[in-house]
């Protein structure tokens, strides 16, 4: 398991050296540049930030030292924020979303699992058919929707709740945005859940269980679970790397200072190294949540062994 | 830290959310309970403002940032010599006073003996001497240097051919300040009021070089300091207790946050969690003026939008007759009435209502509908196009609603009033900028400017032949000539009759199709007290209250 895990991490390296190469002549392919604005810059002074911040020299070049930098650990400061470096801006941004993201997907498993194995023992029943409804209806429903009229209903109508921002950090500011931005996973776990659950009740070891006279509790528990849990696995692993480097919309819409909107302004912005410095922590993420995933996958199925 | 005692597995998920535990909303100190003696005003116990605040600012810097939201929070952080009084009239700030010579080019500042930075430490001349070399010197990278331009062997500085020291700026002494200039400048002192020319701490500056301007360590001279920064959430700042005039402020303390998407704001302003909204979305103009009448102000802003229309390319290129056509074929009525209805004001001219300046109107401004109509049928006709041989044209703007809008509405109005073919062109904000600025695939575009400072010729210089924002690729030489006139003349009436005359040819050659002139639309809670809506839109944070509510 453990030279597995060493080989797959190895294995990585290449993965993020052509995410990297790949990242940067396309950021740099994007017409308009970091230092565009309405009122052009006279030359004298974009030439000087230009040379500031290398963008002089041949791209190759630039390539190479970027390259160098990171391995490092050092992405550069961000042309757009100029009081701060890239490392900064993720260090600060991360744990965040990875707050928001985490409570999210726990949030969706815990119900996601439990609804959807409930409509499981029921299938095609009246109960069954409503999950799965409300579950399409989750699906159906963009963030980008739901989050303002959860906002709406709560914050504006009621009260209970704030609109946004994250004020003096506490658990109220993050119950809208963690519930908006699990609503769309819930759904969508519970029908995983749901149609694996299905298959598995159908195997012939819950059968023999069954025969055994165990109690229905210790059967779904004990026995079902477990393997019905495999395609859900598999789903958790790329969407917690996507749910927690942040979500655009969601942090756009409650103000979370997280990882995502980094994404999007450094691009708009033509911030070449805080785009940068994201790609290739989100990738390293992925990469580091896949491995993950196998390595549950092994627990869970005793069919898979890695050598 | 606190200690976390849940049951599993639903403590995780609330400590995951809490970060364990809420510190409060802090304690807040009580003001005084009333302003303007015993009959003014009550005020609230707790003095603290939210100001919606557009984006994330670039810096806190003043010599390093150049957008409104920066420019927003600099105001309270910084004063420059010279600051605005809530109408937006120029008033004494870090100077106390100033002398101008005879022919405009010296300006001699006495300081005030009670200004201090936000550390306690005395406000000099020595600091803007400083501040100001600082912010043309190449080495800072400052992209908003060339605001400083009129101080003499600026532009040179900025080309890095002369060193910081040569700048027209010596301080006589800690509370003289003597500033030279390369021409008379009638709005000098409006741009003293702007963020590039302001002071910075040197001390800090040395000591922290690049990662000055973060809590703990910026130091400001203005009514406020720098409490917190929370990238993308919040910035905070708090009373400066050694500010000049701290005892004639009121708000304690004021959050500003980075709200880009303006249906978002208006929800949290909805929600009573902004005081005060940056902007307020388009489409939702009508449900607030049905809802909110008495929160809602609008007012003029200085500022135009207009089409700019690429000279360098066909068919504009030679053909005075079709931009005529085109200028006269938009009824700027109907597209301020019926599709932006926020007020804005129809733009005949090219320059709004500038401090000192008598705006421009064309002869035509006058005419009936019928009449405009008629003129830009006979002008493009002239041109060479008719009903059956139409003119075919793409119209680019940068992707947004109000563009659209916008477009949709004068690509109809052509349409229907001269029969061109216009296609609507949308592109990202940078590749737009670029499509712009190449002028090879352009005909007719989209801009905007809000002016840096309350002055004609912000606006003027825009089609000035080597202006970084002609976009029209315009060249004319009188026009050139009667700027540079402009520039060099210290007789108000004298220079104002110049720029009404480069006006003149704009109006005349129609490099750009102005469309309306701006207004600022922001809903302002009742209980914000000395609001007071300027041209500029420069709201000081300083000149407001919080009333008992």
């Amino acid at each position: 398991m453990l030279r597995y895990s060493l080989t797959r991490f190895l294995g990585a390296i290449p993965t993020l050296l052509i995410l990297v190469t790949l990242a940067f002549f396309m950021i740099r392919a994007a017409p308009g540049g970091p230092f565009d604005a309405e009122k052009q810059l006279p030359a004298e002074i974009e030439a000087n930030l230009r040379a500031a911040y290398h963008l002089d020299e041949p791209l190759v070049q630039q390539f190479g030292r970027y390259v160098w930098n990171i391995s490092r650990g050092d992405f550069g400061p961000s042309f757009q924020y100029k009081d701060y470096s890239v490392t900064e801006l993720i260090a600060a941004g991360f744990p965040v979303s990875l707050r928001l993201g985490g409570s999210a997907m726990l949030l969706a498993l815990l119900c996601g699992v439990a609804a959807g194995t409930f409509a499981a023992l029921r299938q095609n029943s009246r109960s069954d058919h409503a999950v799965m409804a409300a579950s399409m209806t989750g699906i159906s429903i963009p963030n980008f929707v739901m989050a303002p009229l959860l906002i709406l209903f709560f914050a504006v109508y009621l009260g209970w709740l704030p609109a946004g921002g994250i004020g003096d950090g506490g658990l109220r500011y993050m119950i809208l945005p963690v519930i908006s931005l699990a609503l769309p996973q819930i759904a969508y776990i519970a029908r995983l859940t749901r149609g694996s659950m299905i298959e598995v009740l159908r195997s012939n070891f819950v059968r023999t269980a069954r025969a055994q006279g165990l109690p229905e509790r210790t059967v779904i528990l004990r026995h079902a679970l477990k393997p019905a849990l495999l395609p859900v696995v598999s789903y958790l692993g790329p969407a917690t790397a996507a749910v927690i480097t942040g979500s655009v919309v969601i942090e756009q819409i409650f103000g979370v200072p997280g990882l995502g909107r980094y994404f999007v302004q450094g691009a708009l912005n033509r911030d070449y190294t805080l785009v940068m410095g994201v790609v290739v922590f989100y990738g390293a993420l992925i990469i580091m949540f896949n491995l993950l995933v196998d390595l549950v996958y092994a627990w869970l199925d005793p069919r898979v062994k890695y050598a | 830290m606190t200690r976390c005692r849940w049951i599993p597995p639903l403590a995780l998920l609330v400590s995951l959310a809490a970060g364990c535990g809420d510190p409060g909303a802090g304690a807040q100190r009580a003001s005084s309970a009333r302003i303007g003696g015993e009959t003014g005003v009550e005020l609230a116990g707790l003095q603290v403002l939210r100001r919606g605040n557009s984006a994330e600012p670039q810096s806190l810097d003043p010599h390093k940032s150049e957008g409104v939201p920066e420019s927003n929070l600099q105001r309270d952080l910084y004063e420059g010599l010279t600051t605005e009084a809530p109408d937006g009239t120029l008033m004494p700030g870090a100077a106390s006073s100033w002398e101008v010579s005879d022919d405009g080019l010296v300006y001699i500042f006495h300081m005030r003996e009670n200004a201090r930075w936000s550390n306690g430490d005395r406000v000099t001349a020595r600091d803007f001497e400083y501040g100001l070399r600082r912010s043309v010197d190449p080495a800072t990278l400052s992209n908003y240097s060339i605001m400083l331009r009129p101080i003499e062997n600026a532009e040179a500085i900025i080309a890095g051919e002369l060193p910081a020291e040569s700048l027209g700026v010596h301080a006589i002494d800690d509370l003289t300040l003597e500033i030279r200039l390369s021409g008379p400048t009638p709005y000098f002192l409006g741009v003293l009021n702007h963020s590039a020319s302001y002071a910075v701490h040197r001390p800090t500056v040395e000591k922290y070089g690049d990662r000055w301007a973060r809590p703990g360590r910026l130091v400001s001279n203005g009514a406020y300091r720098l409490q917190d920064w929370v990238m993308q959430a919040h910035i905070i700042l708090e009373r400066n207790p050694y500010y000049w005039d701290n005892d004639n402020t009121t708000i304690d303390e004021v959050w500003y946050y980075p709200i880009e998407n303006q249906s978002t704001e208006l929800q949290r302003y909805r929600a009573d969690a902004l005081d005060m909204t940056y902007d307020l979305p388009f489409r939702q103009l009508a449900w607030i003026r049905g809802n909110l009448p008495h929160e809602l102000v609008i007012s003029e802003y200085l500022g135009v939008y207009y089409y700019g229309l690429n000279v360098t390319r066909e068919p504009f290129r030679d053909n005075r007759e079709l931009r005529r056509a085109l200028n006269l074929a938009v009824d700027r009525e109907i597209l301020t009435g019926q599709v932006t209805t926020a007020g804005e004001i129809p733009a005949y001219g090219f320059v709004p209502a500038a401090a000192g300046y008598t705006q421009f109107v064309p002869e035509w401004a006058h005419w009936t509908r019928a009449e405009r109509i008629a003129e830009a049928r006979r002008l493009y006709e002239a041109a060479g196009y008719s009903r059956d041989r139409p003119l075919r044209l793409q119209i680019l703007y940068n992707t947004h609603e109000n563009h659209r809008t916008i477009a949709v509405a004068v690509a109809s109005m052509w349409k229907e009033n001269l029969g061109i073919e216009a296609e609507l062109v949308n592109e990202e904000w940078k590749v737009y900028l670029e499509t712009r600025r190449t002028k090879q695939n352009t005909q007719v575009f989209r801009a905007g400017w809000i002016s840096d400072y309350n002055d004609a010729y912000n606006f003027l210089e825009i089609l000035h032949s080597d202006s970084g924002l002609n976009d029209s690729g315009w060249s004319n030489t009188r026009y050139d000539e009667l700027l540079a006139l402009a520039a060099q003349e210290n007789d108000v009436a004298r220079r104002a009759a110049y720029m009404h005359e480069a006006e003149r040819i704009i109006l005349d050659e129609i490099p750009v199709v102005p469309i309306y002139f701006y207004v600022t639309k922001r809903l302002v809670k009742p209980w914000v007290g000395g609001y007071q809506p300027n041209i500029m839109d420069h709201i000081y944070t300083k000149h407001l209250h919080i009333l008992k509510h």
